[in-house]
């Protein structure tokens, strides 16, 4: 019995289970009442769970609920516990972890800001293109795209502005919802 | 439609309909509307402290004792923060407090007004929950909802911090509604029955099976301790409990294996070891317990019984996770069990039991007595003697007296042992037991103290003495920090930097300048004769009990190391222990 945690060698060293970490994104359905979004950093923040990424709006105004996406990265065990821990809360009255659940539908929106001119301002067009990025403002030396798609992908698309001229970025965080027609 | 009532006003209402009689608390600004309003009826009976930390570790003791909420007012700013200390120790014993914090007005909340304090922000995790009461219409529901929270599932503290404008203002009181429905919030009481009876069944297979129990029976109610004596009855099963359950199994029970963990017995420790089935019964697989994990009972079947779904799996994994209310569920294994059997498994498990009565045999409890100097574990001994046969409560401070009185002092009951186990809050026990004195009147209610830790929050002594609440602060006072001397010792080539109790007080002056009695002794031949002087006077005492001075707290699981490595009283020197790695732990 308790064979996984074989290689700790006591209650101090639980957080030996480094290697198997996993990045899961969590919905968090909450009532939307002041201190709400304090309430989830300070479990995270006090129990040394770690955010990756976190949105949060209201969703359901009738009843005044609102729906909070968490990405974070944890051993399988931690995760168990950053689910109950998150239960626990009085103000939340469900959690689901997308990622266990299969394949959950993600998406992040970024704004992003190049300056730049001649040779580079049409090669920065050319891959907002094929990126399918929004040109949402423009001046004679900058635009800003709107991009929504996977976090790897807007990863992508900043990694290639660096060398055209990056200015600055601002992202949404991850949105993330469970395929098929069954809702949280 | 009834009359309206000022905020302040409901506040008192509220707390009577919750069936409160006794509230401990201490004045200031921003709460003077909700004194105004206690002053105006007799009800509620207002315990007035000397410092808010006191205030809330009264409420602890008095809710421990009784069952029931414990109720703490204070003042915004400094009168919270005082409570944070008390709050916190709640959170982590799981004891039902519900503590009222004035507030500057809302239009001044963020402003830095005069004693503004982020109450709700600095308490939000050391309290179950917490709530800005910001519209007097929400008001009573909060506090109704409070009381709810605190008491039910998994018990714990809740504050209701209330702006003064809102105890000024009129509005329309609600009572409590006889079915409180949460929309979020709905503990489970009620295990699972199949998996009950997979528990059940495993027990009626098991070889060497332990009970090894927790607060949580005592959270559950006193049914539970019957309970859980019924099934031990039943089952013949050897039973153990952390600092926490004490008394749920008397301490004169056949089955009991005494205290686990890193000051339990011997044999409550190797039982724990080499047991094939585990039955945890509401308790937590607190550090103190496992010690190192990867050799904690490694060869067991673990069945773990708990309200709390985020206790399942936290430290220990379970083979068997029962989310329900121990009294439910010892309920229906006791059911259960009935309905399978009709004898104890005592034959079957007798080799079991037989290796258990050789555990015992070392008599891990064992000391070396003097008849010069008062032993710590004499002192207890003869403590629990002198009152065998009175209705009695035991607190406790926090260090080697603490875990003398786990150790020495008998507990038959539930709800008789008041202690600091989770946050290990010295100056605890002394506050805690002038609450127990409050519920219970004409109980004998004794702090088992030390000599630091009861200077933390000794002049609550003064509050028993203005309200008759004849408490005994029974001190060994070893003139050290004891459990801090112990580690050094242990740890740090006995260098004992800054745990030495230098100018202590004359507890006996002091005793008398407050306004109770002082008794001191340093010879055992003397003791009994001094312990009557205390329990024959009908107020506060301080009792001080000069006791040998270096003894260390043994038996003892040494940080890092497993339950078959445990150090015994016969192993003298106990400085080479502890290797590296240990050192680093707490
Ligand atoms: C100096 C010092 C030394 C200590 N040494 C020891 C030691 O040697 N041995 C020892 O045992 N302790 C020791 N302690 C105490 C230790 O730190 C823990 O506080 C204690 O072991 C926890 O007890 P517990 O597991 O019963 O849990 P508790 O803290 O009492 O928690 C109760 C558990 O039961 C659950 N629960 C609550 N209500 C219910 C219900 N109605 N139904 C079902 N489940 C419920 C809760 O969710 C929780 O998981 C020491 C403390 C100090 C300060
Ligand atoms: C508020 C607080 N501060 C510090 C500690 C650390 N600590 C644990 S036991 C102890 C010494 C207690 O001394 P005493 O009350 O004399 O008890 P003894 O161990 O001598 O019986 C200390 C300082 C604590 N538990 N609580
Ligand atoms: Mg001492």
């Amino acid at each position: 019995m308790n064979s996984h945690l074989r290689a700790s060698g006591s209650a101090y060293f639980l957080t030996a289970a480094k290697n198997n970490k996993e990045r899961h994104t969590l919905s968090v359905l909450v009532d939307n009442e002041p201190g709400i979004l304090a309430r989830i950093a300070g479990l995270f923040s006090a129990r040394g769970y770690n955010i990756e990424s976190l949105t949060v709006s209201e969703t359901e105004h009738e009843q005044g609920l609102s729906r909070i996406t968490v990405v974070t990265i944890a051993s399988p065990k931690t995760l168990r516990q950053i689910k109950l821990q998150l239960e626990r809360l009085i103000p939340v009255h469900k959690v689901h972890d997308l990622t266990a659940e299969g394949n959950p539908l993600e998406r992040e929106l970024a704004l992003v800001k190049v300056a730049g001119a001649g040779e580079k301002r049409v090669e920065t067009l050319r891959l907002a293109e094929a990126f399918r990025a929004q040109v949402v403002d423009a001046s004679t030396t900058s635009f800003i795209f709107e991009i929504t798609g996977k976090t790897s992908k807007i990863e992508q698309f900043i990694s290639l502005m660096v060398p055209l001229g990056l200015v600055e970025v601002v992202r949404t965080g991850l949105s993330a919802i469970s395929r098929g027609p069954d809702g949280m | 439609m009834s009359e309206k009532l000022t905020g302040a006003e409901m506040v008192v209402e509220a707390l009577k309909d919750n069936g409160v009689e006794h509230i401990f608390g201490y004045p200031g600004g921003a709460v003077l509307p909700i004194y105004d309003a206690l002053f105006q009826q007799d009800a509620v009976e207002h315990i007035l402290v000397r410092h808010e930390q006191g205030a809330t570790h009264m409420a602890e003791g008095y809710a421990r004792s009784t069952g029931k909420v414990g109720v703490v007012l204070v003042t915004s700013g400094p009168g919270a923060t005082n409570a944070v200390t008390g709050l916190t120790d709640a959170l982590l014993d799981s004891i039902p407090l519900v503590c009222i914090t004035g507030q500057v007005p809302t239009s001044l909340i963020g402003s830095d007004a005069f004693q503004e304090c982020d109450t709700v922000g600095i308490t939000r995790n050391c309290t179950k929950h917490n709530y800005l009461v910001k519209k007097i219409d929400d008001l009573a529901r909060i506090i109704h909802e409070a009381f709810y929270i605190a008491a039910s599932g998994r018990p714990g503290p809740v504050v209701i911090d209330i702006p003064k404008d809102v105890q000024f203002a009129l509005g329309q009181y609600m009572k409590p509604s006889t079915q409180i429905q949460h929309n979020s919030y709905s503990p489970n009481v009620e295990g699972d029955i199949g998996d009950i009876e997979t528990a059940v069944d495993l027990m009626l297979q098991a070889n060497k099976p332990v009970f090894y129990t927790g607060g949580g029976i005592i959270n559950s109610g006193p049914r539970a301790s019957e309970l859980l004596r019924e099934l031990v009855e039943l089952t013949g099963f050897p039973v153990t409990s952390t600092l926490m359950g004490l008394g749920a199994y008397p301490a004169s029970g056949d089955k009991w294996l005494g205290m686990l963990g890193m000051h339990g017995t011997y044999e409550a420790n190797m039982a724990m070891h080499d047991c094939d089935l585990m039955l945890n019964i509401g308790a937590r697989f607190d550090d103190r317990i496992t010690g190192r994990i990867d050799a904690f009972s490694p060869g067991s079947t673990k069945v773990h019984v708990d309200i709390d779904p985020s206790s399942i799996n936290k430290i220990v994994d379970a083979d068997l996770a029962i989310i329900g209310d121990c009294e439910h569920v010892l309920e229906e294994m006791v059911r259960l069990w009935r309905t399978k059997t009709n004898a104890p498994r005592t034959e079957a498990i007798k080799p079991w039991l037989d290796e258990v009565e050789k555990w015992r045999a070392i008599k891990s409890l064992g000391y070396e007595n003097s008849d010069s100097i008062i032993k710590p574990q004499f002192a207890i001994e003869r403590l629990a003697a002198a009152v065998k046969d009175r209705d009695v409560y035991i607190t406790t401070e926090v260090g080697q007296h603490q875990m003398w009185a786990a150790q020495y002092f008998p507990f038959e009951e539930p709800n008789r042992f008041m202690t600091s186990g989770g946050l290990g809050t010295m100056g605890y026990g002394l506050p805690a037991a002038v609450g127990v004195q409050v519920a219970h009147r004409d109980a004998l209610v004794i702090d088992i103290a030390g000599e630091a830790s009861v200077q933390m929050t000794m002049q609550e002594f003064s509050t028993a003495v203005q309200f008759r609440l004849p408490i005994k602060v029974f001190i060994l006072n070893n003139e050290y920090m004891g459990m801090v001397r112990q580690w050094q010792e242990l740890l740090h080539g006995s260098r004992f930097s800054q745990s030495y109790s230098e100018s202590l007080p004359d507890f006996v002056k002091l005793a008398e300048a407050m306004g109770g009695k002082g008794v001191r002794c340093d010879d055992p031949k003397q003791l009994d004769q001094a312990i009557a002087e205390m329990l024959d006077y009908d107020g506060p005492v301080l009792f001080d009990c000069r006791v040998e001075k270096l003894e260390n707290c043994l038996p003892m699981i040494p940080s890092g190391k497993a339950h078959n490595e445990m150090i015994l009283a016969d192993t003298a020197d106990i400085s080479n222990i502890i290797d590296e790695k240990g050192k680093a732990l707490v």
